[in-house]
């Protein structure tokens, strides 16, 4: 049960994906014009991560060393296809809002990431709650963007306007610039906050050195950890 | 011609692949501190979009649609890919030694870069033919090279001035990268 509680809250607060580790930045900047969106896009993510931490953590002794990557990236695949093939039967509105940013989930960083670094190492309970974490801090931050842009520029939250017709808003908040002003806010809060935290514990860990070292670290240095032991 | 121009100034300006679509971000905020290794990462990119939208575009063409398993194309794509990008540094490395010094690097990093699969799902969605993919992979990918060597190049000269301590690293690029987008919403003048 407690590991079960870690996972959860390292997924959701210690090691949030979005404002945290900074991973999987393309759909949470593209698809967070409103908070449904933010939220159709965080539970479609969640639901497949969970689901192939439970499929690769169940093969983790059967999938050969060697080529555990490309073996990880088409069981994703396979999850991502099928999600997509659901949601257009079931949810057509939220197909068509969040479009092409389904399929690119196989490319999201966090499930290889999870994948690569806790799934394929651990028994399966903990990795199914790994993902749930992992999932479920992303979906907060996906919300979270997806609300501040939504009340800044378009003044209403889940669809529900709440400021009267006549009175003006923001728009560059639901349109491209404002995804990465937004995001830049939220950092440099967060950085703010850590800054607080580490003059106390005085270890200070920049935000730049964590910048996509997941991606790069779990996806592509066991990419090529995996070429140069096929050179040999 | 004319489409062909059409798509290409649409893909590379007017719908930026990395300030409107948000395709790409991973290398654009992490490989873009230095205008050299930026200018790297970006002619790899333009090299292995442009070949992976030929590559896809006939895949999906001669295999993907005769076989009717057109439903397949994330996974199928997403192979090719890999494959494709350890296939052209397998031959970079054994034929053009040059090429590969240059840009070896960065092939890897490539396959995670979701513009690659961004692109061979556009082709596929907006139904371009053979010639028009390449044009579009390519019109895309030099949109992206243009986006990370300009922001390369503002972030050597960020490196001198006194930003707010909790805005350095990350948010001052993002900040920065916001300006960039407003400033290419002038192409869409273009239209």
């Amino acid at each position: 049960m407690g590991k079960i509680t870690e996972r959860l809250y390292n997924g959701v607060i210690k090691e949030n994906p979005t404002l945290v580790l900074m991973l999987g930045m393309c759909p949470t900047l593209a698809v967070t014009t409103s908070a449904v969106n933010g939220v159709g896009m965080g539970l479609t993510t969640t639901v497949v991560l969970v689901m192939s931490n439970l499929l690769i953590s169940m093969l983790r002794k059967v999938i050969p060393d060697s080529v555990r990557i490309p073996a990880f990236i088409v069981i994703i695949a396979s999850f991502v296809t099928i999600v997509q093939l659901l949601l257009q039967a079931y949810i057509p509105s939220l197909y068509s809002a969040l479009g092409i940013y389904i399929p690119l989930i196989v490319v999201n960083c966090i499930i290889l990431g999870r994948a690569e670094a806790y799934a394929s190492k651990n028994p399966v309970i903990p990795s199914i709650f790994d993902g749930l974490g992992m999932g479920l801090g992303f979906t907060l931050g996906l919300t979270l963007i997806g609300i501040i842009r939504e009340v800044l520029g378009a003044g209403s939250i889940f669809g529900f306007r709440f400021l009267p017709e006549s009175m003006d808003t923001l728009t560059i908040f639901i349109l491209a610039p404002g995804a990465f002003f937004v995001l830049a806010i939220l950092t440099a809060l967060m950085n703010k906050f850590k800054m607080k935290g580490a003059a106390a514990a005085s270890a200070l860990t920049s935000c730049d050195s964590s910048m996509c070292s997941g991606c790069v670290n779990t996806g592509c240095a066991g990419r090529i950890k995996t070429m140069t032991e096929g050179d040999k | 011609m004319g489409k062909l121009l059409t798509i290409a100034i649409g893909s590379a300006f007017i719908n930026n692949v990395v300030l409107s679509q948000f395709l790409g971000i991973c290398p654009f905020l992490g490989v873009s501190k230095k205008v050299k290794t930026a200018a790297g990462m970006g002619t790899a990119v333009v090299f292995v979009i442009t070949l992976a939208s030929a590559v896809t575009s006939l895949i999906y063409k001669f295999m993907l649609v005769p076989l009717n398993i057109t439903y397949l194309q994330t996974i199928v794509f997403i192979l090719v890919i890999a494959a494709l990008v350890q296939f052209v540094e397998m031959f970079l490395k054994k034929k053009i030694k040059s090429l590969y010094n240059a840009l070896g690097v960065y092939l890897p990093l490539i396959t995670t870069n979701c513009a690659v699969l961004g692109v061979a799902l556009k082709n596929v969605q907006n139904s371009y033919n053979f010639v028009e993919s390449v044009v579009n992979g390519f019109a895309v990918s030099v949109g992206f090279l243009v986006a990370i060597v300009i922001m390369a190049g503002l972030r050597e000269k960020i490196e001198y001035n006194n930003v707010p301590k909790a805005f350095r690293g990350t948010p001052i690029v993002l900040i920065t990268a916001g300006l960039m987008a407003i400033a290419f919403f002038g192409f869409s003048g273009l239209k």
